[in-house]
């Protein structure tokens, strides 16, 4: 019989080997899946994986890459704090899209003027909304003890309500012929997020990797971090060390909100480039998943938000280029969480063969 | 505007129709977080019901072995959880998520042979003379059979947990997974049981919308009712009656602010359409006095070390 | 890369087909919103794109991407297809506009077709259908068929083309029933079958017997095949929701316009242009009339048809009023379609106010 045993510290080695093993293992099944609808194996999984680095159009895809795993990394970090404290925040979708709402907000009132400072305070905007957002899980959770998780999934759709109506309403373009939508803020220099189109970089990306050091910082050299870590571990042995359980739960949701409304806002005035009916695609729930895969640790998040990108842009060429149904791509990007949440046993214990005492 | 032109009865008997759905994923789901698991992949088990049942369904011609069939395959992705959260130890919050987008591709996929398909009728229950009593007789004696199960399913699940040993093991089992192995009781077992249970309940759920209420096949149907099922539980603190009160709650304010929309009353769409939402954070907010916490052990992951 | 190609190739099913060939074709992109299978407006363009894949047989490569959401996806969507060496791109919903035109700018070369929206540029087309024209039909039959004197429409989003739509079949279903009233419900989606279920259950309830929909799947067609009343087949025929609850439909053709827009570049005679064609182009099918609307009903409503097909008669003639009782239209002035396209005002005797 195998039996697991804990180990007294999590292995460094396997914590490197096992997303590898999930890779590979994921490979191998999302080869069957794809044989089974009659697809070449080989060439889905290479161009899921290879081509977007690789290959013929690399130089196209790998700015790519940023783009779509900046607001990624930049949403899962802020969550990740939360969630080391038992802080689940699981509405960062409401406030990526009341980030992206405000900032844009800003900068179409300033429309067309041309100043320095139009973006920087876009910028706040953006952060401002998304923190605000999150506050009102936070203060109800600690005025009245009510549960965050569900408050703040419900504020997703009522934040969905809003853009909808701030696209038909308020924001919507005025010389856009009554079509819903706002202005394209790619078409205003002072209001654009973008650095270098060609390059993929936009302020989202520098703001990303800002997070991840920040991040790092504030977890192993920091007193909040501590208290976080502390109050995640041993909530009895934090509340002895002088941690105020509301505050904590303010600042946690406050920087995840913040985070969130700032990937909002740099979406909007860049990739996106407009407030539509549709703006918000689901960077909010990934970002959870993305949290979890680098185990609520910063450099492992930047890892994981890299590897969603690259199936996700590997997943849309492989559609176009194979005729492979988006559904099929959606069960291997599934089977892929799977195998990386299964395997990570591994790195917290050890299996071992024990043959059956007789009692 | 003219309100008058709402009929409550009709209001109340549509309600339970559009409440029905969440009903059955939110008591599932509520034995699952009794058990002290909390699987956030409701969504991705009730779509999973949905093209299962719906399936099962057109094949045979019978939708009872179309709600069969969608109960067993909301359990069968279940088991994936079972896997990952009490074999392989992952957290449950992650394991969730993943679950619901591998449903939604999985049943996006077989699926797809089934666009456009009719399912066979299910018929209402008839009781003759009282469907036609006036008021009550819209309400409580002509829906089709699965509100009644729904509404019997929360009355079992209640007495299960109150008045059955079975009961009392799982809330020990929820409350205090090392407790409950201490005094010897299989908490791998009892959760895998619960699991299941919650997954084949969020099966049928998502069945009902597929053969029922819409009723038709298309990708990513249940949009979004996984969720309000998982926000339920919570809303009814645990509690079997609650569910049924909160999805009523909630079918009934969605149902009213469509009939409230027909009536042409001049509230902006986007305000109406939010009020579900909005009202169930402020019941909640007002039911957070309640010192009815959630399970102990919930979300924890249990390792029998010894 | 040779070895790339041919494994394409071979994956495709056209085991025969060398690099050298598949090179030499034209090559065609579609973008679809929704998945392939929804019942509704992305299936109809699938549907299209796979006739005219048919029409032309070996002679073209058609590459298709569902389920690509608005905004930054799409841009990628359509760049990757470009760089893929597609030759013409259609892009088949409204929030693809400005992801076309910002992949246009790159790629001069290739040609583009946006569905539904407004922008062009020297490669980049506009095509839309007046779905207005069928909806005078359909309104006139929900006028006419109404035992209750109320009809309802679902609307997804208050744009001109559903309030066009509102205008036209309210218009109509007047001139068949000066008693007839019109609730709307907007239900903010272009794609919800359980919402779209539940508007029409709500629009029952309140006594509307005749149920007009805004909305892409057969979800209202199923409710009111359940609880009686009738409703009508929306983007695609629904006839298996036939003779009853489903009167009639309104069907986008879409299929012609791409073959012709193939063919222009096949010949290299492609320019851009901006269609918005109705009934008379074939862009907009009024389907097969239901054997529950009594005979004579069925000629009056055939006969408006072929008005409208003929150019004889425009549903937005005056004279007409907003809803506000201002002066729209004097007596037989015609609506321009600048006015149309972005209309924003409801006429007079629908009730409610536009969601702003």
């Amino acid at each position: 019989m195998i039996v697991l045993e804990k180990r007294p510290q999590p292995s460094r080695a396997w914590s490197l080997a096992t997303p590898v093993l999930a890779v590979v293992a994921t490979m191998v099944f999302g080869g069957l899946l794809f044989a089974l609808l009659g697809k070449n194996p080989v060439e889905a999984i290479r161009t899921i994986f290879w081509d977007p680095l690789f290959g013929e159009f690399a130089f196209y895809y790998r700015p790519q890459l940023l783009v779509k795993g900046a607001p990624l990394v930049l949403i899962a970090i802020g969550l990740s704090l939360g969630f080391k404290a038992g802080i689940w925040n699981i509405g960062a979708e409401g406030q990526y899209i009341m980030g992206a709402i405000c900032g844009a907000a800003v900068g179409l009132a300033f429309y067309p003027l041309d100043a320095w400072y139009v973006f920087p305070l876009m910028v706040l905007g953006g952060a401002l909304g998304g923190w605000a957002w999150a506050m009102i899980p936070g203060i109800l959770k600690v005025r009245f003890g009510t549960n965050e998780i569900l408050v703040s999934l419900m504020l997703v759709y009522v934040a969905e309500q809003l853009l909808a109506s701030m696209s038909l309403g308020l924001l919507k373009n005025p010389e856009g012929f009554g079509f819903p939508g706002s202005r394209n803020l790619n078409d205003y220099p002072s209001a654009s997020s973008w650095i270098s189109q060609d390059l993929g970089m936009h302020w989202g990306v520098v703001a990303a990797f800002i997070a991840v050091i920040f991040a790092y910082v504030l977890l192993n050299r920091h007193m909040a971090g501590f208290h976080i870590r502390l109050t995640g571990d041993a909530p009895r042995a934090a509340r002895f060390a002088g941690v105020h359980p509301g505050r904590l739960i303010l600042f946690c949701l406050g920087v995840s909100g913040a985070l969130a409304g700032l990937a909002g806002l740099f979406e909007v005035a860049g990739p996106a480039g407009q407030i539509t009916i549709d703006f918000n695609t689901g960077y909010g729930f990934t970002a959870i998943i993305v949290a979890f895969l680098g185990r609520l640790h910063p450099v492992g998040i930047l890892l994981a938000g890299g590897l969603m990108a690259l199936t996700y842009i590997g997943g849309e060429a492989a559609q176009s280029q194979m005729a492979l149904p988006a559904a099929a791509i959606q069960v291997f990007q599934g089977m892929l969480l799977f195998f990386l949440l299964a395997l990570d046993l591994l790195t917290n214990y050890r299996l071992r063969l024990k043959t059956r005492e007789v009692a | 505007m003219d309100i008058s032109s709402i009929n409550p009865v009709l209001l109340i008997a549509s309600l339970m129709v559009a409440a029905t759905p969440i009903l059955l994923a939110a008591i599932g789901e509520l034995v699952v977080e009794k058990a002290g698991v909390l699987n956030l992949g409701v969504e991705g088990m009730m779509i999973t019901g949905a093209i299962a049942g719906f399936a099962a369904a057109v094949e045979t011609g019978s939708p009872f072995v179309g709600f069969v069939a969608a109960a067993a395959g909301g359990a069968a992705l279940s088991m994936l959880f079972v896997l990952l959260t009490q074999f392989a130890l992952a957290n449950h919050v992650a394991s969730g998520l993943a679950l619901t987008l591998f449903g939604l591709g999985l049943s996006a996929l077989i699926g797809q042979s089934y666009g456009g398909v009719k399912p066979p009728p299910i018929g209402k229950l008839d009781l003759g003379p009282l469907s036609d009593l006036p008021v009550i007789g819209p309400i409580l004696f002509s829906q089709d059979l699965v509100v009644y199960l729904g509404i019997a399913l929360v009355a079992a699940v209640w007495a299960l947990l109150k008045f059955t040993r079975a009961g009392l093991v799982l809330r020990a089992v929820g409350e205090s997974h090392d407790a409950a192995h201490a005094l010897g009781y299989k908490v791998v077992r009892i959760r895998i049981l619960a699991i299941l249970f919650g997954g084949a309940c969020a099966g049928l759920g998502g069945a009902y919308i597929s053969l029922v209420r819409v009723p038709q096949w298309t990708d990513g149907m249940t949009a979004g009712v996984g969720w309000i099922a998982l926000a339920l539980v919570v809303f009814a603190s645990w509690r079997p009656w609650r569910v049924l009160l909160g999805a009523y709650l909630f079918g009934g304010i969605t149902v009213l602010q469509l009939n409230l929309q027909a009536a042409g009353v001049a509230i902006p769409v986007e305000y109406l359409a939010m009020s579900p939402y909005i009202i169930t954070i402020v019941v909640l907010v007002i039911l957070s006095a309640d010192k009815n916490k959630a399970p102990a052990s919930l979300g924890r992951i249990f390792h029998a070390s010894q | 890369m040779k070895l790339t190609k041919l494994l394409a190739g071979v994956a495709i099913g056209l085991g025969l087909a060398t690099a050298g060939m598949a090179q030499d074709k034209p090559k065609i992109g579609f973008i679809y919103v929704g998945p392939v299978n929804d019942g509704g407006w992305s299936q109809h363009h699938h549907e299209a794109a796979m006739a005219m894949k048919e029409h032309f047989g070996d002679a073209v490569e058609v590459v298709e991407r569902e389920n690509v959401p608005e905004g930054a996806d799409a841009e990628r969507a359509i760049t990757d297809m470009a760089l893929k060496g597609a030759d013409l791109i259609f892009t088949t919903s409204f929030g693809f506009m400005d992801p076309t035109i910002n992949v246009a700018k790159k790629f001069p070369k290739v040609k583009f077709e946006h569905a539904t929206g407004y922008k062009t540029a020297d490669n980049v087309g506009v095509y839309s259908a007046r779905f207005y024209e069928g909806r005078a039909v359909t309104g006139f039959l929900a006028g006419k068929m109404t035992k209750t004197n109320k009809i309802g429409y679902i609307g997804s989003f208050p744009i001109p083309e559903v309030i066009r739509g509102i205008n036209s079949t309210f218009i109509h279903a007047k001139k068949a029933n000066p008693d007839v009233e019109l609730s709307v419900v907007w239900v903010n989606t272009w794609f919800d079958p359980a919402k779209e279920a539940d508007a029409t259950q709500a629009l029952i309830d309140q006594g509307v017997d005749v149920v007009l929909a805004h909305t892409d799947s057969t979800a209202p067609l199923a409710v009111l095949e359940k609880s009686g009343g009738y409703g009508f087949g929306q983007a695609a025929d629904m006839a298996e929701f036939g003779p009853k609850p489903r009167l009639s439909s309104i069907i986008d053709e879409w299929a012609p316009y791409y073959i012709a827009r193939t063919q222009a570049v096949i010949d290299g005679t492609w320019a851009s242009d901006n269609t918005w064609d109705g009934i008379a182009a074939g862009m907009v099918g009024i389907g097969e009339i239901s054997s529950e609307v009594p005979a004579e009903i069925k000629a009056e409503a055939e006969a408006l048809k072929a008005s409208i097909e003929s150019g004889e008669y425009h549903p937005f003639t005056g004279p007409l009023n907003k809803q506000d009782g201002s002066t729209w239209l004097a007596e037989g002035e015609v609506a321009d379609d600048g006015t149309l396209a972005g209309m924003n005002f409801y006429v007079e005797g629908v009730k409610g106010d536009i969601p702003q």
